[in-house]
C-alpha cells in the first residue's frame, strides 16, 4: 500500500510527521494493533474516567458538607461510593498504568511491539466494554455494595435487584482483560529484549512492569474464583456464601484481599517506576542503587501476597494470625523505604531541574511517606482495631493512592508526553495545576486522619450535628473542589499543547533510556534496526548502546478487527448474563467462537 | 523564570499552616466518639500503643521530609558547567537505611504483638465477667444479658469497673461494633462468635456506630453505652426485668389492643401479651429508653409519632414496613408504648 509505505519512509527522513505514528481515520484505530495507539487508547479512556470517578467524589463531598445534608439519597450515596472505588482502581489508575506499560515498555526495551499485538488490543477493548458495561448499571441500579462487596451483603436476599450483577460481571469482564494484558507485558519484558538489554539493564519503569504484571497473573485468579462462587449463589442458588445453609462469609474476604492487597502494589509499583525514572533524570545522575530498588520492588511484590489479612484484623481471627499479618505487614515498609532512601540518595549531590515532571514525581514521594507511616499504624493490630473502617483509613489509602499512585502517574503523563506527542507542555500551568493539586489534596484528605480517631465510620451517607465532625468535613469538601479545580490547569495545558506546544526532539529532557534515542513520537515501528544495548544508561554512558543504520522499512503486523470483535463477545455474554436470556449467551458463545477462530486464522502480516 | 519563583515556602507553608489549624481544631469541642479519650482498660492499651508508634511516625516524618525537601533546594541547579558525579550506589548506606527502618519497626513490633494477646484473650477477671450477648440487625442493635434476663436494644448498659464480655453474633449481615471511647471495633459475623472484653472506668454515656458497611442505613446504625455505677445498673436491671406493665389510662389501654391485635406482634416482642415477634427490637420496657430507632431520635412521644407514621422518612429503606395507620391509632399506640417504663 503506497500511503503505508509513504508514512513508513516519512519518519526516517527526519522531518516525519504525526500521519506515520497516529494517521488514519477511525477505522485504523478501532483495528489498530499498534502499543503505541493502544496505549494511547488506554490514557484517554483512563483519564475520562478519572474524570468521571473524580465528579462521583465531588458529589460525595458535597452530601458530606454538613451533618444531615440531602444531597443525595442513602441508596445514590452507597452507589457513589461503590463506583467511585471500583471506578478509580479498575478504570482509571490501573488503566493509566496500562497506558505507560503500552506506551513505554517496547521503546525501553528495543523492541517494534509487545509480543502479542492483537492480544494487546484485545486486551484495552475488553477493559473499554468492561467499564461501559459497569456504567451503564446508572441506567437500571448501580451497584452498592463498596468496591470490596463483602459477602453477604452482596446475596440476592441483601441485594436484590441488578447493581451487584453488573458489579461482578463487569469486574469479571475487567479481571480478563488485566489478566492478558499481564501476560502479554510479561512475556513481552522476558523474550523482545533488545541485545545487550539484560534484566540489570533494564530501565526500573520496565522492571516495575515486570513485577506488576507477575502480580496481576498471580492475583487475579483469586478475585476471579470469590466473583464465580458470588455469581453461583447469585444466579445457580448455590450456597457459598449463605450461612444459613453452611456457607462462610469469611471466606469472601479472604479471596478478595487475597487479590486486593498485590492490587495495591498493582497500583503503586508502576507509579514507583516511573518516579525511579524522573528522578534520575532531573538530578542528571543515575539512580542511586539500582539493583536494591530493583530488589525491593521484586521483594514489595513478593511479600505483597503474605499480607492480606491485614485488611481483616476486627474479623476476629485471633491473636496469632493477626500478629502473622501484622509482622509481615511491617516488614513490607522496609523495602518501600529503601525505595525512598535511594530516590533520596539519587537527589543528593544532583544537579536537579526543577520541572513539571520533577515536582510530581518529588510529590509523590513526600505524600507517599504519609500513606506509609498511617500504614505501618495499620499494621499494628490493637491500632487497626480503632483505625480500620473509619476516615483514618480512607485517608491513609488516599495518601498511597492519590498522593502516590496518581502523583506518580501524572509525573509520568508530563514526563513523557513530549514522547507521546512530540510537543512540550506548558511548565507555567504544570506548576499551576501541581502546587493547586498538592494543596487541594491535602486539604482535602489531611483532616479526614482527625475525622477517623474522632470516630467518624467510613461509608456514611451521613453524620449527627453533635459529634464535632463537621469543621474537617466542611474542610474536606472544599479542599476536593480545590483539587478538582486544579485539574482543570491540567487539561488545558493537555489539549492546547497537542496545537501550541514546543517541539521536544527526540530527547528534551537528557534522559538516559532507550525511548529518548529514537524520534518523538517514535515511528509505528519503533526502531527501524534494533539496537544493541550496552550499558543501564544508554544515552549517557559514552557507547552506551548502537543502532546500525537501517537498509528497508521493518514490516508490522496488520490491523485486525477480530479482538474488537472478540471483546464485544465477551460483553454480550455479559449483557445475556444479566438480562437472564438463555438464547443470547447461545449467540454470544457463538459469537466468541467465531470471532477466535477468524483471529486464529487471520495472517498476521499482509 | 516565572518557574523559579513558584518553587518557594509558599505551597509547604501553606499546607504546614493549615494542617497546624486543622490539627488545632481537632482538639476543641465536643467529641464523643474520640478515639482519643478512652474510658477503658481495652480503649486505653490501644491508645497508649498507638500513641508510641504515632511518635515514632512523626519522627521519621521529621527526618526523612527534612531531608528530602533539603535535598530538592541544596541540589537545584544552579547553572554552571558539567555533569553530576555520576555516583551508582554504596553498600554501606543500603545497609544502613535497610537496618534502620528494620530497628524502628521492632520497636513498634514487640509492644504490638504484646498487645494483641492482651487484647484478644479472655482478660483475668473474665470469669466474673458480665456477659451481654450483642446481635447486630439491619439495622439496630440487640443487646441480652443472659445472666439477668434481659432484653433490650440500641442502649448498652453497663457497670463501671467491672469487666463485661460481649459475644457478638450476626442475624443478618457484617456489622461491626464499635464504641470508641471504649476501644476498637470488633466486626459481627453471621456464622461466627466473636467476643470482647473490658471494663469502663467512668461514667457516662459514650455513643457509637456500625463500622461495617451493612447496607442502605450504615450511617444510621448507631448505638449507645451507659455506664453506671453499680448501684444504679442494679435498679435498671431490676427495672427491665419484669414483663411489660399493664397500661392504666384509656389512651393506653387501646393502644394495646391495637398493638397485641395488630402487625406489631409480627416483629415485636412485649414480654406478658401476645406480641412474640422476633425480627424488630424487643419492646417490652421501650418507654424506658431514652432513644429511638437506633439511638438516632430522642424518646419523645412526638418522635415515637414521627416513626410510627412514616418509618421510611426517618430512615429511608428501613426493615419496618408497616401500612400507614390512621392518626388516632397512632396516638394510642404511642401512649401505650410510652407506659412501658
Amino acid at each position: 500500500m503506497a500511503t503505508s509505505e509513504a508514512a513508513l519512509r516519512a519518519p526516517m527522513s527526519g522531518a516525519h510527521s504525526h500521519e506515520g505514528t497516529y494517521g488514519g481515520g477511525i477505522w485504523s484505530w478501532i483495528t489498530t494493533v499498534d502499543h503505541k495507539r493502544i496505549g494511547i487508547l488506554y490514557g484517554l479512556t483512563a483519564l475520562t474516567f478519572f474524570v468521571i470517578g473524580g465528579i462521583e467524589a465531588l458529589i460525595i463531598r458535597l452530601q458530606l458538607h454538613g451533618p444531615n445534608a440531602g444531597i443525595v439519597s442513602p441508596e445514590v450515596y452507597n452507589q457513589l461510593f461503590t463506583m467511585h472505588g471500583t471506578t478509580m482502581i479498575f478504570l482509571a489508575v490501573m488503566p493509566l498504568g496500562a497506558a505507560f506499560f503500552n506506551f513505554l515498555v517496547p521503546l525501553q526495551i528495543g523492541a517494534r511491539d509487545v509480543a502479542f499485538p492483537r492480544l494487546n488490543a484485545f486486551s484495552y477493548w475488553l477493559f473499554l466494554f468492561g467499564g461501559l458495561f459497569l456504567y451503564s448499571s446508572w441506567f437500571f441500579q448501580a451497584p452498592d455494595g463498596g468496591w470490596f462487596g463483602y459477602a453477604n451483603l452482596t446475596s440476592l436476599q441483601y441485594s436484590p435487584g441488578l447493581g451487584i450483577d453488573f458489579w461482578f460481571l463487569g469486574l469479571q469482564l475487567l479481571g480478563l482483560s488485566s489478566l492478558v494484558a499481564a501476560l502479554n507485558f510479561a512475556i513481552t519484558i522476558l523474550n523482545l529484549r533488545a541485545p545487550g538489554m539484560k534484566l540489570m539493564r533494564m530501565p526500573l519503569f520496565t522492571w516495575m512492569t515486570l513485577v506488576t504484571s507477575f502480580l496481576m497473573v498471580l492475583a487475579f485468579p483469586a478475585i476471579t474464583v470469590g466473583l464465580t462462587l458470588l455469581m453461583m449463589d447469585r444466579f445457580f442458588g448455590a450456597d457459598f456464601y449463605r450461612v444459613a445453609a453452611g456457607g462462610d462469609v469469611v471466606l469472601w474476604q479472604h479471596l478478595f484481599w487475597i487479590f486486593g492487597h498485590p492490587e495495591v502494589y498493582i497500583l503503586i509499583l508502576p507509579a514507583m517506576g516511573i518516579v525511579s525514572e524522573v528522578i534520575p533524570t532531573f538530578s542528571q545522575k543515575p539512580l542511586f542503587g539500582y539493583p536494591v530498588v530493583v530488589y525491593s520492588g521484586v521483594l514489595i511484590g513478593f511479600i505483597g501476597f503474605g499480607v492480606w489479612a491485614h485488611h481483616m484484623f476486627a474479623v476476629g481471627l485471633g491473636p496469632i494470625a493477626n500478629s502473622v499479618f501484622s509482622a509481615t505487614t511491617m516488614i513490607i515498609a522496609i523495602p518501600t523505604g529503601v525505595k525512598i532512601f535511594n530516590w533520596l540518595a539519587t537527589m543528593w549531590g544532583g544537579k536537579i531541574k526543577v520541572k513539571v515532571p520533577f515536582l510530581f514525581a518529588f510529590g509523590f514521594i513526600i505524600m507517599f511517606i504519609i500513606g506509609g507511616l498511617s500504614g505501618v499504624m495499620h499494621a499494628s493490630p490493637p491500632a487497626d482495631l480503632q483505625q480500620t473502617d473509619s476516615y483514618f483509613v480512607v485517608a491513609h489509602f488516599h495518601y498511597v493512592l492519590f498522593g502516590g499512585s496518581v502523583f506518580g502517574l501524572f509525573a509520568g503523563i508530563y514526563y513523557w508526553y513530549p514522547k507521546i506527542t512530540g510537543k512540550l507542555m506548558s511548565e507555567t500551568l504544570g506548576k499551576w495545576h501541581f502546587w493547586l493539586m498538592l494543596i487541594g489534596f491535602n486539604i482535602t484528605f489531611f483532616p479526614m486522619h482527625f475525622l477517623g480517631l474522632q470516630g467518624m465510620p467510613r461509608r456514611t451517607y451521613t453524620y449527627e450535628p453533635g459529634l464535632g465532625f463537621h469543621d474537617m468535613n466542611l474542610a474536606a469538601t472544599v479542599g476536593s473542589f480545590l483539587l478538582a479545580f486544579s485539574f482543570l490547569f491540567f487539561f488545558w495545558n493537555f489539549f492546547r499543547s497537542l496545537k501550541t506546544g514546543d517541539e521536544a526532539g527526540d530527547n528534551p529532557w537528557n534522559a538516559a533510556t532507550l525511548e529518548w534515542s529514537i524520534p518523538s513520537p517514535p515511528p509505528h515501528y519503533n526502531f527501524d534496526t534494533v539496537p544493541t544495548v550496552r550499558s543501564r544508561d544508554p544515552l549517557w554512558a559514552e557507547d552506551g548502546y548502537e543502532k546500525p543504520p537501517a537498509d528497508h522499512e521493518p514490516e508490522m503486523p496488520a490491523g485486525s478487527a477480530w479482538p474488537i470483535c472478540l471483546a464485544a463477545g465477551l460483553l454480550l455474554l455479559a449483557i445475556a448474563a444479566i438480562s437472564s436470556h438463555l438464547w443470547l449467551v447461545g449467540v454470544s458463545v457463538l459469537w466468541i467462537f467465531i470471532a477466535a477462530y477468524g483471529w486464529s486464522f487471520q495472517p498476521v502480516y499482509r | 523564570m516565572p518557574s523559579k519563583k513558584t518553587w518557594s515556602w509558599k505551597g509547604p507553608g501553606l499546607v504546614l499552616a493549615l494542617v497546624l489549624v486543622l490539627g488545632l481544631a481537632a482538639c476543641t469541642g465536643a467529641l464523643p466518639q474520640s478515639t482519643l479519650h478512652p474510658i477503658s482498660d481495652f480503649g486505653r492499651r490501644i491508645d497508649d500503643l498507638f500513641r508510641r508508634i504515632f511518635w515514632f511516625a512523626v519522627g521519621v516524618f521529621v527526618v526523612v521530609e527534612g531531608l528530602l525537601v533539603y535535598a530538592v533546594f541544596r541540589f537545584r541547579d544552579r547553572g554552571g558547567e558539567g555533569r553530576p558525579e555520576p555516583v551508582h550506589g554504596s553498600t554501606r548506606l543500603e545497609i544502613a537505611w535497610t537496618l534502620a527502618p528494620a530497628v524502628i519497626l521492632v520497636l513498634i513490633a514487640v509492644p504490638t504483638i504484646r498487645t494483641i494477646f492482651v487484647v484478644d484473650n479472655p482478660p483475668p477477671a473474665a470469669d466474673n465477667a458480665l456477659p451481654i450477648d450483642v446481635i447486630g440487625h439491619q439495622w439496630w442493635w440487640e443487646f441480652r444479658y443472659p445472666t439477668l434476663g434481659i432484653v433490650t436494644a440500641d442502649e448498652m448498659h453497663v457497670p463501671v469497673g467491672r469487666t463485661v464480655e460481649l459475644h457478638l453474633t450476626s442475624k443478618d449481615v457484617i456489622h461491626s461494633f464499635w464504641v470508641p471511647r471504649i476501644g476498637g471495633k470488633r466486626d459481627v459475623v453471621p456464622g461466627h462468635d466473636n467476643f470482647l472484653w473490658f471494663a469502663v472506668d467512668s461514667a457516662g454515656e459514650y455513643p457509637g456506630q456500625c463500622a461495617e458497611f451493612c447496607g442502605e442505613e450504615h450511617a444510621l446504625m448507631r448505638v449507645l453505652a451507659i455506664a453506671q455505677d453499680s448501684a444504679t445498673f442494679q435498679a435498671w436491671a431490676d427495672s427491665q426485668k419484669p414483663d411489660g406493665r399493664e397500661p392504666t389510662d384509656s389512651m393506653a389501654i387501646q393502644g394495646r389492643q391495637l398493638v397485641t391485635n395488630g402487625i406489631c406482634i409480627s416483629c415485636h416482642t412485649i414480654r406478658g401479651t401476645q406480641a412474640q415477634g422476633t425480627i424488630g427490637p424487643d419492646l417490652t420496657h421501650v418507654g424506658s429508653r431514652q432513644t429511638l430507632v437506633a439511638t438516632v431520635l430522642p424518646n419523645t412521644p412526638e418522635n415515637m409519632f414521627r416513626w410510627i407514621h412514616n418509618p421510611d422518612s426517618v430512615k429511608p429503606g428501613t426493615k419496618m414496613k408497616i401500612p400507614q395507620l390512621p392518626d388516632d391509632q397512632i396516638r394510642k399506640i404511642v401512649a401505650y408504648l410510652q407506659s412501658l417504663k
